[in-house]
């Protein structure tokens, strides 16, 4: 009994010594900033105070609520992740679906199906912003070329079309994330299932409601709750394309935080919309994390 | 018998029909995927004169590599694929060296708290930079750390260490436990039997989760930009964004271009490689959440 005491005792200690430098690090470069955003929020510390903290309590999160640059970032981060994100969904489960057919040179075209997602965000970003450009952008070469449009489109000037340019580019980027996710989700389910499907009477369409989606249900939930976070948070592609512009219509509220910090030294503030992001974030993570488990538990309870 | 020969040409049809359509779909997501990457390779090769003809002159009349002569003439180059290389394999190394103990940890050895700690390492993964750099940029200019690798590595080993922990922790959990009953059997104690015999076992392990933390630091941009100012520092993503706002008047297309593919190449070079290893990685540490 004590000897089974001493040995769990020393495995204890074992694992707390390798899992160590790991939760320092993790405490250091996670925790401490949020905990710091948390205090600083409630100070002011901007060129008012001339950068030094001064203690005013909910001062900043009252000024957030009728700040309208932040609401309207707010929306502007809501449209392009919920746009985004859904487009990426509907197109990475159609790639999924091709690559997961069989065809000669299948391998190749699962790697070319990658890039998009191992590039920097930054240098797509001025890919994409050379394709959107509004004299020399291949896209209004192609337009101009169809008859569709008879001048030049000034895609990155104007808000509606700045938006649309974002949108495109981040699908671009990150739809492959969601592919691999939903392919190795397909590969998961067993060719039975559709054979004996099949010898129901069912056509295909029929097999991927009933069959497909339903088992690829918790991939694609993994898929959107790892997407919704990034996207909520999209920085690079933004900030480089248009960075923000034109005239804040593609102000997501990163670049809200990143101005409010970087440009206007308005730290206090800066803390406040991070703090709120923070909570924003945990509460959808916490929603759909929910909505996984529940869906995971009906998944079982069906096998 | 006349039955039987007019079902036989219909359904051949039908499996033509298919195949059609998948060969279709097929070629679209190719040129999808690598259109836009394609043009930014074109253009980097092309003359002024060619980039900004109107209509756009799709392949280079004239072919040049004065974009990228450029980019090393007149700017640090060399010294930025430098400071984005050493920082990436820096802390890829490091988020390997710290995550995989503490995957094995998780894994195999029952500590108390296990399962918070799991769960925040899954919810740290979700947290964007942008609610990161305000506390860091205060820790850095206390310590006088801007402008210097560290600034870089620390941050990069952090943000790289839940996926580190997730994939190698799944990777473990795969492993018989007999092997480690039967090395203590043998009188090895734990730490004789984690370096020489679970680790050479583990190299591959590492060497999938090291390329995903690899693409992973090389790609960052948030902490790069704010942490690090002088241009001898500048890492690639960040170097080549500035490319544009150096000179107001005149965009150069050109050099942007040539950077572009120069910063990305590195990275095509390990999908075309890795291409098994990045997938079973990507799925192994996000399933696993």
């Amino acid at each position: 009994m004590t000897k089974l005491d001493t040995i769990k005792s020393r495995e204890q200690r074992t694992g707390w010594i390798l899992i160590l430098p790991a939760l320092i690090l993790l405490l250091f470069v996670y925790g401490y900033p949020i905990a710091r955003a948390l205090w600083l929020s409630l100070f002011t510390q901007n060129l008012g105070t001339e950068l030094k903290p001064v203690f005013s309590g909910l001062d900043n999160y009252i000024r957030m609520a009728g700040d309208g640059r932040f609401w309207q970032s707010f929306w502007i981060t809501s449209v392009f992740t919920v746009v985004a994100v859904l487009l990426e969904l509907l197109l990475g489960l159609g790639i999924a679906l091709v690559l997961n057919e069989r065809f000669r040179g299948r391998s190749l075209v699962r790697t070319a199906a990658i890039i998009p997602w191992a590039l920097p965000t930054a240098l797509i970003a001025l890919a994409w912003a050379w394709i959107f450009n509004d004299q020399f952008g291949i896209v209004n070469d192609i337009l101009l070329r169809l008859g569709l449009i008879k001048t030049g489109i000034n895609w990155l000037g104007d808000p509606n079309l700045a938006m649309v340019s974002v949108i495109i580019a981040d699908v671009w980027k990150t739809t492959p994330f969601i592919s691999i996710l939903l392919l190795a989700g397909l590969q998961s389910i067993s060719p039975d299932l559709y054979e004996a499907h099949a010898i129901d009477g069912a056509t295909p369409w029929q097999s991927f409601y009933k069959i497909t989606l339903p088992l690829l249900m918790p991939q694609i939930l993994i898929a959107l709750l790892f997407r919704f976070a990034q996207s909520f948070g999209v920085f690079d592609l933004i900030s480089v394309m248009t960075g923000g512009g034109p005239g804040g219509a593609t102000e997501v509220v990163s670049l809200y935080i990143y101005a409010t910090v970087m440009r206007y030294l308005d730290f206090g503030y800066g803390s406040a919309l991070v703090v709120v992001t923070f909570l924003l974030l945990i509460l959808a993570v916490a929603i759909a994390s929910f909505l996984l488990s529940k869906i995971r538990k009906r998944l079982s309870g069906v096998a | 018998m006349t039955v039987i020969t007019q079902e036989r040409p219909k359904k051949e049809i039908k499996i033509s029909w298919k195949k059609i359509f998948l060969f279709i779909a097929i070629i679209l997501v190719l040129l999808f995927c690598l259109a836009p990457v394609l043009w930014q390779l074109l253009t980097s090769f092309k003359v002024n004169e060619d980039i900004s003809a109107v209509p756009t002159v799709y392949f280079p009349t004239r072919f040049t590599l004065a974009h990228y002569i450029e980019l090393f003439d007149r700017r640090p180059f060399l010294r930025y694929i430098f400071n984005s290389a050493f920082v990436s394999i820096t802390s890829t190394l490091l988020a390997l060296a710290i995550g995989a103990p503490a995957a094995y940890t998780l894994a195999r050895l029952n500590i108390r708290g296990e399962r918070p700690i799991l769960a925040s390492v899954l919810i740290v993964t979700l947290f964007p930079g942008i609610l990161l750099f305000l506390g860091l940029l205060e820790i850095i200019q206390k310590l006088g750390l801007a402008n210097n690798y560290l600034a870089l590595i620390i941050p990069y080993t952090a943000i790289n260490l839940p996926l580190t922990i997730l994939v190698l922790r799944s990777f473990f959990e795969q492993l018989p436990k007999d092997l480690e009953d039967a090395a203590k059997v043998d009188g090895y104690n734990t730490w004789q039997m984690l370096i020489q015999i679970l680790l050479p076992m583990t190299v591959p392990a590492l060497v999938t989760t090291g390329i995903l933390t690899f693409i992973a630091a090389w790609n960052e941009f948030i902490f790069a930009l704010t942490f690090m100012t002088q241009e001898n520092m500048k890492t690639i993503p960040v170097a080549a964004a500035q490319l544009g706002g150096a000179s107001a008047f005149e965009i150069p297309y050109g050099p942007i271009a040539a950077a572009t593919v120069l910063g990305t190449l590195p990275l095509v070079l390990l999908v075309l490689f890795f291409q098994r290893k990045i997938v079973q990685g990507l799925t192994a540490g996000a399933v696993k959440g």
